[in-house]
């Protein structure tokens, strides 16, 4: 299906036999697995899952009240697909990649009815394109044959689009240049082939690439406890599993505003509608950290509220990767925010049980390990058809029922995934934010993206982080022991670990998202932090050694600046002046 | 309209009939017995030839010759001003013995979900006069926030008080009457009693001119609470987007609504998902709880407080569990603070207000809201986690500092939560009384606080001292 190509649709005759919620069965259609078909009077879109004799079953992306049998199912003849070209970013997409604020236009209503169609990207708009290849030149499917400029930040380039339906490629003959639209032909090929600059595919396939590759560098999020303890790749995935109410979506947007990708596709799916008008009123106003235009330039959101229909909320998943491999496929570094999977999961669940298939684990259907790792390995650093490098990261919330991270999503999710932020309940309710269990989580990408680090920060990274872990590791096994006899119990060196440890938490974990200047942390300033921590805890336990008592160590003026680092602007300075305050006040002791 | 005589089978709620035309999905249908009576149904699936149908009003008296009438059209609300006031059952026919309702428009109650172009973020903030809420877990316009409870628990009492105090003081203090206050309060499958008790605090406070009640009681029909909350809910939405109306709805018992759904799931022996309820029960729920919103260009708002009582005061129950994913936050009504006698026993820790940090702040409530919320927070969490080690090695043994955690949660409790049904406190207020409780603390550990703000509000014993002897 296109929805900027309609006039394929075929006349096939089919009838709807039965409707029950978003799933319609129709007699007598001639349909291929996973077609896009046109349902009822009103031509509600639909997808067909599965066929049967002459029955033919329909998933409905709209709502069906009303729909009855005996009412015709037109097919397309495609599958799914979504439209590619430029004027995706700033854009606001449901899950089948309708833009929203053009739907609110042609409907004249704030709220979203059915039966209204529109293409992905703006057909009359009009774009400066500039070709890089000349008539002689050879280009093949993945080719970049011009660029546009998108947005100020994203330059877009055009690519000679890949089967299916694709394009052999060929000898170029004709070029033009200009103002153009994205239907008019801008280059021509020997093979008689008109190029646009929109193309088509379908969502549910991978954009091929030549090769995948192991991520090396890091996607720097701007959060310390991300960057510091627990790193994503670019290219990698990344999982946030946590009960409600214990800060995914704050997490996914911080991901989202800070992360040093080229693109960020972000996809609400199922998800509060308030939460992403939020989105759409806060991403405009805020600067991209590197680059100091709108964030809105680099962003595409696919919004599909959890009252929007349950179809569409299994598509938006795939929409969104498939708009992020496009821009990979240009050489950029993508980063993808899924929030969240679970409720893609229970739409397939939803979907499944409609269609009486025999479940598996607490109802969801047998393949939803294999949907979900289908879906995360087209993730990862590719070398691109056209020579160009580029990744897509996906981060992946999950809402576990309960918060009981045994549950099927969950665990077949962290099979798959590299990198594991697990949110805990307990953490929030004490307003410890970001409420990221630093002993349950982990990144196996850590070792991979050390030489970055070291490159970039500084050669001491991973044993400072290290010792960050370890006295962590130390204050959870002490605070068991304090939970029983008492912090005054313990030998003094164990209790200023606690109080270096609590430093640890309060200065280096904790980090507001809604303070301008803490909202993001870059990795110099969060070395730095962990650096002033450490120059405490060595000073702490040389005046201890020198006899110094823990009370007198822990009461000293200087220690609570630590936890102020987070919110000054000017930081070196600060931490060089805290540094030497701690230095000079324990030292008076002694 | 045709009528059928072709009932083949009869389930539970649920009638199943043949049929020779074709009926459209979620149609409304009319069924009459034998003996004379009109049962209202809904098509839960419709086929070739053949229907299922959820009836309302139970399916007693039916039996194979009852006929079978389409209307054609889905379940519509007939919406008007003239609402308020009202009180109707759970199918919205009037049961006040008032005059018969004359629609300006009747309405599809399975409301079409708001463009999220079009939403306005919420950031209004709503004073309820309630302390543990205004001070700690803000509620803002066009919010959903339910009340997670348990059986035995005041959460009646709990939204009344709101339902009775919710004023936005920035429009009073400008003399601005703004748009109008409404209330609507959808009751489904609640007993008699707590039903009297809501109708007659309607009644002496004189908030029922500015309500419509929709009830359901417990002894009417299971399937009719499916309604309900979407007449009550599409109401709303009228007032609200077409009249400019602030409206609050409270919607009270959602755990009776879930079993309804439970009910038909089971009747149509659909593949159950979590303890037997629906696999579809996170897209119905969100259907109605997602309809709270602004709308940018409108007057009105539709703010939502759902009350549900947890099965065994467990959160992780599925109806709590989905509740809490869809909404903006939840307030906990709590067994233990309530034993104690806390009015009203909110207890802070695990409630939340996710719009919360957009509604207040200076200009918005108080320069110093985010900061005393989120510093008190910390400090009753840390005197909580203390009370456990109080009990095994006992209060000498802690640290001064430790002691004086728990007294501060005490005194949080005593002071800051408990303030009675009847008392309706300003934001100001219930700030000052934060300060009061803070400053048993040393200035240095409050460190979530701005240090301005501390020595703007802090209130020092010494200082005070000083001034009281100048």
């Amino acid at each position: 299906m296109s929805k900027a190509t309609q006039e394929t649709v075929e006349e096939s005759g089919g009838q709807i036999a039965s409707v029950s919620g978003p799933v319609v069965t129709a007699n007598g259609l001639d349909a291929r697995m996973n077609d896009v078909v046109y349902v009822g009077d009103e031509g509600l879109m639909g997808e067909v899952i599965e066929i049967e004799g002459d029955v033919t079953t329909v998933q409905v992306y709209e709502e069906t009240s009303g729909v009855s049998p005996g009412e015709p199912v037109r097919n397309t003849g495609e599958p799914l697909t979504v439209d590619l070209g430029p004027g995706m970013m700033d854009a606001i997409y449901d899950g089948v990649q309708r833009p929203l604020d053009v739907l609110e236009e042609k409907l004249g209503s704030a709220f979203l009815d059915r039966g209204v169609d529109a293409p992905g990207i703006d057909l009359d708009e009009e774009w400066e394109f500039t070709p890089t290849v000349e008539a002689g030149d050879h280009v093949e499917a993945g080719d970049v044959v011009g660029t546009v400029p998108e947005t100020v930040t994203i330059e877009h380039k055009v690519l000679v689009p890949d089967s299916p339906p694709g394009s052999a490629g060929g000898e170029v003959v004709a070029v033009e240049e200009g103002t153009l639209t994205v239907t008019d032909p801008i280059v021509e090929l020997d093979t008689g082939e008109e190029l646009t600059m929109h193309q088509e595919w379908p969502v549910r396939e991978a954009r091929p690439t030549v090769e995948k590759r192991s991520p090396s560098e890091p996607l720097v999020s701007g959060q310390r406890i991300l960057d510091g303890l627990f790193p994503i790749a670019k290219g990698g995935t990344a999982a946030i599993p946590g009960p409600f109410g214990s800060g995914k979506t704050v997490t996914q947007h911080q991901l989202a505003k800070w992360a040093d990708a080229d693109i960020v596709i972000y996809v609400g799916c199922g998800e509060r509608g308030n939460e992403m008008t939020e989105v759409i009123e806060d991403f405009p106003e805020l600067e991209d950290p590197t680059t100091g235009n709108a964030l809105m330039d680099r962003t595409c959101l696919i919004a599909n509220t959890s009252n929007m229909p349950v179809a569409a909320r299994e598509s938006c998943v795939y929409t969104g990767i498939t708009i992020a491999e496009y821009y990979r496929d240009m050489g950029y570094d993508v980063a993808l925010m899924a929030d969240s999977t679970s409720r893609w999961a229970e739409a397939m669940r939803e979907i499944s049980s409609r269609l009486e298939e025999m479940p598996g684990e607490e109802g969801y259907p047998a393949y939803l390990a294999a949907r979900l790792s289908q879906f995360y390995e087209r993730a990862g650093l590719f070398d691109n058809l056209n020579g160009t490098e580029g990744t897509v990261s996906v981060i992946g919330a999950v809402s576990p029922p309960g918060g009981d991270f045994s549950e099927p999503v969950t665990q077949n999710t962290l099979r798959i995934v590299k990198t594991f932020w697990a949110l805990d309940a307990d953490l929030a309710e004490r307003r410890h934010f970001p409420s990221i269990n630093w002993n349950e989580s982990y990144s196996l990408y850590r070792d991979q993206l050390d030489p970055w680090f070291e490159e970039e920060v500084s050669d001491d990274w991973p044993s400072r982080r290290q010792w960050a872990i370890d006295t962590l590791d130390e204050e959870a096994e002490l605070q068991e022991i304090v939970q029983l006899v008492g912090k005054d119990a313990l030998p003094d060196d164990q209790q200023l670990t606690l109080e270096v440890a609590r430093y640890l938490r309060e200065a280096y974990l904790q980090q507001d998202a809604f303070n301008p200047t803490d909202t993001y942390c870059s990795p110099q300033k969060t070395f730095r932090i962990l650096g002033a921590i450490r120059t405490f805890a060595d000073e702490a336990f040389d005046a201890l050694e020198a006899g110094v008592p823990v009370d007198e160590i822990a009461d000293i003026d200087a220690a609570p600046r630590l936890n102020r680092i987070g919110v000054q602007e000017e930081w070196d300075e600060y931490i060089d002046e805290l540094e030497a305050d701690i230095e000079a006040e324990l030292r008076e002791h002694y | 309209m045709k009528e059928y005589e072709t009932i083949t089978e009869i389930s539970g709620p649920l009638v199943f009939a043949e049929v020779d035309e074709p009926i459209g999905y979620d149609e409304m249908v009319e069924i009459n017995t034998p003996d004379g009576d009109t049962k209202r149904g809904q098509i839960l699936e419709s086929s070739d030839g053949l229907v299922a149908i959820q009836v309302f009003e139970g399916t007693t008296g039916i039996d194979r010759n009852a006929s079978v009438s389409f209307t054609g059209e889905t379940l519509k609300m007939p919406v008007t001003e003239d609402l308020l006031g009202r009180v109707l059952d759970g199918t919205g026919q009037p049961i006040d013995g008032g005059p018969d309702i004359v629609p300006d428009d009747r309405r599809d109650i399975v409301g079409a979900a708001i463009n999220p172009v079009s939403r306005e973020y919420p950031e209004e903030f709503i004073q309820t006069g309630v302390s543990a809420i205004d001070g700690m877990n803000t509620l803002v316009r066009g919010q959903k926030l339910p009340i997670f409870s348990g059986s035995g628990l005041p959460h009646s009492e709990l939204a009344l008080q709101i339902a009775r105090q919710a004023t936005v003081p920035e429009e009073e203090a400008a003399g601005d009457e703004g748009s109008e206050f409404a209330v609507i309060f959808g009751a489904m499958g609640i007993t008699q009693e707590e039903a009297n008790e809501f109708m007659d605090d309607f009644e002496r406070t004189g908030a029922l001119e500015r309500s419509v009640v929709f009830m359901n009681l417990a002894d009417d029909p299971a399937v009719e609470r499916t309604v309900t909350p979407r007449l009550a809910l599409t109401t709303a939405e009228y007032l609200a987007f077409d009249k400019g109306y602030h409206v609050l709805v409270i919607l009270t018992d959602m755990t009776n609504y879930c079993e309804a759904l439970r009910e038909i799931g089971a009747a149509r022996e659909e593949v159950p998902g979590r303890r037997g309820y629906p696999g579809y029960m996170y897209t119905d729920l969100a259907q109605l709880y997602e309809r709270a919103g602004r709308i940018e260009g409108r007057d009105g708002s539709v703010t939502q407080i759902p009350i549900l009582t947890m099965p065994g005061d467990d959160d992780t129950h599925p109806i709590p569990d989905l509740t809490g994913y869809i909404t903006e936050g939840q307030i906990y009504v709590d067994r233990d603070l309530n034993s104690q006698g806390i009015e009203p026993p909110v207890n802070v820790l695990p409630s939340l207000s996710r719009l919360m940090d957009d509604g207040i702040g200076e200009g918005l409530t108080r320069d110093d809201h985010e900061d005393v919320a989120n510093q008190m927070y910390a400090a009753y969490a840390e005197g909580e986690d203390l009370r456990d080690l109080v009990n095994i090695v006992g209060r000498e043994a802690l640290s001064e500092r430790d002691n004086r955690y728990l007294d501060f949660a005490d005194r949080f409790e005593t002071e800051f939560v408990d303030q009675g049904f009847d008392v309706d406190r300003g934001l100001e207020q219930s700030l000052d009384i934060g300060w009061d409780l803070l400053s048993t603390l040393p200035p240095a550990e409050l460190n979530r606080i701005d240090e301005d703000l501390i020595e703007a509000y802090y209130v020092d014993d010494e200082t005070e001292a000083e001034a009281a002897a100048d």
